[in-house]
């Protein structure tokens, strides 16, 4: 009898392994630097975490509101000596502690979001959230009346100014008198001071707010001086239903997955990829019915010439806000130059300090 | 300027300025107790929290109000049972409380961010509402704007007119005289601890409440110091501090308006100017010898008497 049961236990053991083996899931960890519940940026990418974790095989970690930094480092470092297999980064200031433990692990792979450092084992990625941005200025300039628009932004980079250039290319396609207020507020997420920064640009006429940052306090002030506002990240028309247009939204979900899959079957390079309407990282949310059907349809038509090439955002002749022609006349910029833009087009009122 | 510039632009001075001037009262009413607190801006964070938290669960946006002041007392208590229960030193105390705060709203704050509560909203109040000028700046605002007027007189009345104010000043001026009297100055000075966490934690709450209907980490944003700078401008006089506060507000709300009017001055300089007039206002103060109103036994702990 007890050998019966040794062997029984022995072949359980056994059996228990091999089906360890051949369960072996891929370990994939996200990092974001703000909550999760934000509604925003970090939002966004969690959406997309929330679809590979119904995957299956795979095992998803994430932590949330790590510091740029010597914490993130620490993070990351971490969830290598884990042994994870992909981990993604979504924060700039990630960048560089992220290549520094990406050398030291070489069987990871890391993917940082929003910046520009690859190493054999990092790649990086981003979206060209310009050209969504480009479609909500056309609804911008559709709805104005004061041909003010007011655009709360949080820092003064190469991404925030393209992205404003971009809404005041194209609220200027469809409105040549819409003119682009800037405020910068210094702060990826501060309800309270990206409010008052909207209450600035409506004392000052803008009965449009547009906004960079992931908070909705600048919704809030729209909301409650009853004009129109433009979200981010995501649809925010829960916090601003009789204010708010339309959002340029990212949807990370197919991209992930494919970086997934390619690490997954030993096909995953590294590289930099900027993707954008055509590849559906970026987007705009469905359009409020306050938003007349013409306008809707001028929108949507100007979204497949994009999606398809038809059409280029950034295509001379652009000028700048003292009237030079910085971009010359049939030139489309290089992605470089793109991704290094200081300077604001014409009729964008503020500063890029 | 015209007035359709000003009267926005004071209107928002008077916004900005209130959650400041509820806790440099609180600051005053604790430092005028004979006790330094420094723990201000944890106060005031996990008064927020606790504001918001309780509107949100409740409806009940008074509630929530009430609950960021008891919050602010609660946190209060903690820095009493430190400096008074057990003698210790009130700037380590008052510097341990912040990072506690600000620490502890943060981390039980995280399910709420992203969530929308009820909140205040402006009321017209009638008559007062509709004097040219001042109506729109002064009596166009949120009940809780309405409350922070009364406050700074009813305190002033309070220390100045009141026996138990008498005794709360007896307490930080001198408290072995205090005690000759036969006045337990360790009491009012737990008065002056609690009631000062109670206005820390209203200015908390207020930024969860009116000034936006959302919690967010870091919503106190260094307002709670900026209201320790103030108490020494404001020579610990509740009725000077609405002129440091509204002085602060006002810079705040101006450089925005100076940025959306298209100003070229750059922004980074435009958000130093509140922090730049901080320095400003101590040195000032110092200069007109501020320290003079300072209570005299601040952060002396009373020795028990044995």
């Amino acid at each position: 009898m007890r050998k019966v049961l040794v062997l029984l236990v022995l072949a359980l053991l056994v059996a228990g392994v091999t089906a360890q083996a051949a369960e072996k899931k891929m370990k994939i960890g996200f990092v974001y630097v703000s909550p999760v519940g934000d509604a925003g940026y970090s939002y966004a990418h969690d959406v997309a975490r929330k679809a590979i974790e119904a995957l299956p095989g795979v095992e998803v970690k994430f932590l949330e509101s790590v510091k740029e930094g010597a914490d993130s480092e620490r993070v990351f470092l971490k969830m290598a000596r884990n042994k994870y297999d992909l981990i993604f980064g979504t924060s700039f200031g990630y960048m560089n502690p992220m290549l520094k433990v990406a050398k030291k692990f070489p069987n990871t792979v890391f993917m940082h979001c929003s910046g520009y450092e690859t190493s054999k084992n990092m790649g990086n990625y981003f979206g060209r959230m310009y050209q969504a941005r480009y479609l909500s200025g056309m609804v911008a300039g559709s709805m104005t009346k004061s041909n003010v628009l007011g655009y709360v932004a949080a820092f003064p980079m190469p991404e925030v100014i393209r992205g404003i250039n971009a809404f005041a290319l194209g609220a200027q396609a469809v409105n040549p008198k819409a003119q682009v207020r800037v405020v910068w507020t210094k702060t990826w997420y501060d309800p309270a001071i990206e409010k008052e920064g909207a209450k600035s640009l409506l004392d000052v006429g803008a009965d449009v707010i547009a906004q960079h940052q992931d908070s909705p306090g600048p919704q809030e002030a729209a909301e409650e001086r009853g004009v129109y506002s433009i979200g981010y990240n995501t649809d925010m028309s829960s916090f601003a239903p009789k204010a708010h247009l339309v959002a340029p939204i990212w949807n990370w979900a197919p991209y992930y997955i494919e970086v997934l899959n390619s690490v997954k079957d030993g096909t995953w390079k590294s590289g930099s990829t900027w993707n954008g309407l055509a590849e559906g990282v970026v987007d705009l949310s469905p359009m409020s019915d306050m938003v007349p059907a013409d306008v809707k349809a001028t929108v949507l038509a100007r979204r497949s010439e994009i999606k398809k090439g038809d059409y280029v955002v950034f295509s001379g002749p652009v000028k700048d806000q003292s009237g030079t022609v910085r971009i010359a006349d049939g030139v489309v910029p290089s992605d470089q130059d793109l991704l290094k833009m200081g300077w604001f087009v014409e009729g964008v009122i503020g500063t890029t300090k | 300027m015209t007035p359709d510039i000003l009267i926005p632009l004071l209107a928002a001075t008077v916004q900005s300025g209130t959650p400041i001037l509820f806790a440099t009262l609180g600051a005053i009413f604790c430092e005028k107790s004979g006790v330094l607190n420094l723990g201000v801006e944890g106060i005031m964070a996990v008064g927020a929290l606790a504001g918001f938290a309780v509107s949100y669960y409740t409806g009940s946006v008074w509630f929530g109000f009430l609950a960021g002041g008891l919050a602010g007392m609660l946190m209060g208590g903690v820095h009493g049972v430190v400096c008074l229960g057990f003698l210790g030193n009130q700037v380590v105390s008052g510097l341990a409380l912040t990072i506690l705060g600000v620490g502890l709203a943060n981390y039980l704050g995280t399910p709420l961010i992203g969530l929308s509560a009820s909140g205040f909203v402006p009321v017209d109040l009638p008559l007062l509402a509709r004097i040219p000028f001042l109506g729109p700046i002064f009596f166009q605002q949120d009940p809780l704007v309405y409350v922070s007027y009364g406050v700074p007189v009813g305190m002033w009345y309070f220390f100045k007119y009141t026996r138990a104010g008498l005794r709360l000043r007896a307490a930080g001026e001198n408290p072995d005289a205090a005690l000759a009297a036969g006045i337990h100055s360790v009491n009012y000075r737990w008065l002056g601890v609690l009631c000062g966490g109670f206005f820390m934690g209203l200015g908390g709450a207020y930024l969860s409440l009116a000034y936006t209907h959302m919690w967010a980490n870091h919503l106190t944003s260094g307002r709670g110091w900026i209201a320790v700078a103030l108490v020494i401008f404001a020579f610990w006089n509740p009725l000077r501090a609405v002129a440091g506060a509204y002085l602060f507000g006002g810079v705040m709300a101006f450089q925005f308006r100076l940025q959306a009017s298209g100003t070229h001055i750059p922004s980074s300089f435009l958000l130093m100017l509140p922090y730049v007039l901080t320095l400003s206002v101590l040195v000032f103060s110092s200069w007109k010898g501020g320290s003079s109103a300072t209570p005299q036994a601040l952060g002396v702990n009373i020795e028990p008497a044995d």
